[in-house]
């Protein structure tokens, strides 16, 4: 079980308000009809799934109903950050992991 | 290879089973092979199995990371069915119910097929009526199916609650009495053990750390017993596939994510077939050793971490408690988790890809162990041709551009 800070509502909840809505930063094409059949496929259906660093979006369902972006270790399942739609993480693959801040800190069953 | 039969079985009980050949050997690798297949699974080694077999390709190395079999493998709950909707997933599928049927004698080894039949629950209307037109496709399609109501469910597992007050009522299910299970690691060992008997170099403890290419083809993989050379290389490693296809910079229409099953303690027999509901995501049969085998859904999230969450687990003990109120005081002895390797429409990827020479069979997600034996059947005819097989080819990877996606999810019975 996850424990997740909602960067909206500022409260750390239970991951069972949460809904999981898949990999964060992909934008859309912004007009479908004029790319190909090769990107738009890519960006429907293909996606990065890494055994590491993982920035993902989730939906507080059970609470302020918005959508944020999470960035978690997909193998040991830490919460390093957890940041409002439109920002860019801190946390990536490239940079060296900070020790997580006791208010933003996850934890997995 | 020295032949199992009951008089070898005899003959080594006079010098008290001390003296059996090894089932395979263990070899160092070669420089170079003809095919390599990365992940000894069930998947990989039915390749291995059916290249050497079918397609006379034996200088094959099959590479296992740690030990064979101990993934996924490992880890299911053993149905074996076909009762899939669309006629490409039903051939693919019903190819391999074939190949279960005579897979013991075909590898003189046991792998304790047992065709008990498989129950999958409605609980509404909606259900029935997806039941209903799921059946009547499997019926077009050649594969066995009736469609049973509550009483009809009630003389084939005695002990489920038919109560229609109940939260999720048993309104029906489909049948399809050839499903079953299989014992899975020895669906792993036999595989195993007939490739090696055709000279296929298993090697365990041996991880793929990169995929060589030289000039947009495969020449080689780079693994922690070194270089190995191949101009074919084939994964088959199901949770991991999207870090394997990152080697060489590709992505997948694949997101890995923990599945859960547990067993109970041993218990006298109860259930002698397979029920499985995908309204509540529950499934349960009982091992030959009398444990109740529970199968769990999915966690929403991507993860490699080969355990799941608690409540995904409460959630289908709730479940399986309300239809069979018997076991609420079944101790559970034993909860894992496995990667699944889950594709938008729940269909596996049997394909080449944009890097000659490479090779993928992944995306099985939740229901692999079923086509174990098919799977690496029209696999291996992919690999010794260069081409797919006639039942593979619905199945590859640009069906994800073409938008010709096969779209099992929910409509087939695919519990997850």
């Amino acid at each position: 079980m996850h424990h997740i800070y909602c960067p909206y509502c500022e409260e750390t909840r239970e991951e069972e308000e949460y809904s999981y809505t898949g990999e964060a930063h992909i934008e859309r094409p912004k007009d479908p009809a004029a790319i190909s059949d090769e990107a738009w496929g890519d960006y429907l259906f293909f996606r990065s799934n890494p055994r590491g660093i993982h920035h993902e979006m989730w939906y507080h369902a059970a609470g302020c109903r918005r959508y944020f972006n999470v960035t978690r270790n997909t193998q040991s399942y830490e919460i390093h950050e957890t940041y409002k739609m439109g920002e860019l993480p801190t946390v990536t693959a490239q940079v060296p992991t900070p020790a997580p801040k006791a208010a933003q800190q996850g934890e997995a069953s | 290879m020295k032949k199992y039969s009951g008089f070898s079985l005899f003959k080594h009980s006079l010098s008290h089973h001390e003296n059996w050949q090894a089932a395979w050997r263990s070899p160092q690798p070669k420089k170079e092979y003809d095919v390599i297949i990365v992940g000894g699974g069930g998947h990989g080694l039915a390749t291995a199995y059916y290249l050497a077999k079918v397609h006379g390709i034996t200088n094959v190395a099959v590479l296992e990371k740690g030990y064979l079999g101990g993934g996924n493998t490992a880890r299911n709950t053993t149905i074996v069915r076909s009762n899939y909707l669309w006629d490409e997933a039903s051939k693919l599928y019903d190819h391999s119910l074939d190949l279960w049927k005579d897979l013991s004698q075909d590898l003189n080894y046991n792998v304790m097929f047992s065709q008990r039949g498989v129950l999958n629950l409605g609980h509404n209307l909606q259900d029935m009526r997806d039941i209903e037109r799921r059946v009547n496709a499997n019926r077009l399609n050649g594969i066995d199916g009736v469609v049973l109501n509550t009483a009809e469910v009630k003389e084939i597992v005695p002990v489920i609650n038919d109560s229609q007050d109940i939260r999720y009522p048993v309104l029906g299910a489909s049948w399809q009495a050839t499903g079953g299970v299989a014992r899975h690691d020895a669906v792993a060992w036999g595989f195993a053990r007939g490739a090696d008997s055709f000279g296929v170099d298993l090697i365990q403890q041996c991880e793929v750390t990169d995929i060589i290419t030289e000039e947009g083809a495969v020449v080689g993989v780079q693994t922690t017993q070194g270089f190995i050379g191949s101009k074919k290389v084939a994964c088959v490693t199901a949770g991991n596939s999207g870090v394997m296809a990152a080697m060489v910079g590709l992505r997948l229409p694949i997101e890995s994510r923990p599945l859960q099953a547990l067993v109970s303690e041993p218990v006298k027999p109860i259930i002698d077939t397979v029920v499985m509901s995908n309204a509540v995501h529950a499934y349960v049969s009982q091992s030959d050793k009398g444990d109740l085998v529970i199968g769990a859904g999915t966690d929403s999230y991507n993860g490699y971490g080969q355990r799941g969450s608690f409540h995904i687990v409460e959630h289908t003990l709730s479940a399986i408690c309300e239809l069979f109120p018997m076991f609420s005081r079944v101790r559970m002895n034993r909860a894992w988790g496995g990667v699944v390797d889950t594709c938008p429409d729940a269909c596996p990827i049997i394909s080449k890809t944009s890097v000659k020479g490479l090779y993928f069979n992944c995306g099985w997600g939740t229901g692999g162990f079923k086509a174990t034996p098919g799977s690496g059947h029209v696999f291996a005819h992919t690999l010794a041709h260069d081409e797919a097989h006639p039942f593979a080819a619905p199945f590859s990877l640009d069906r994800f551009n073409t938008g010709h996606l096969i779209d099992e999810h929910g409509a087939a019975g695919v519990a997850h």
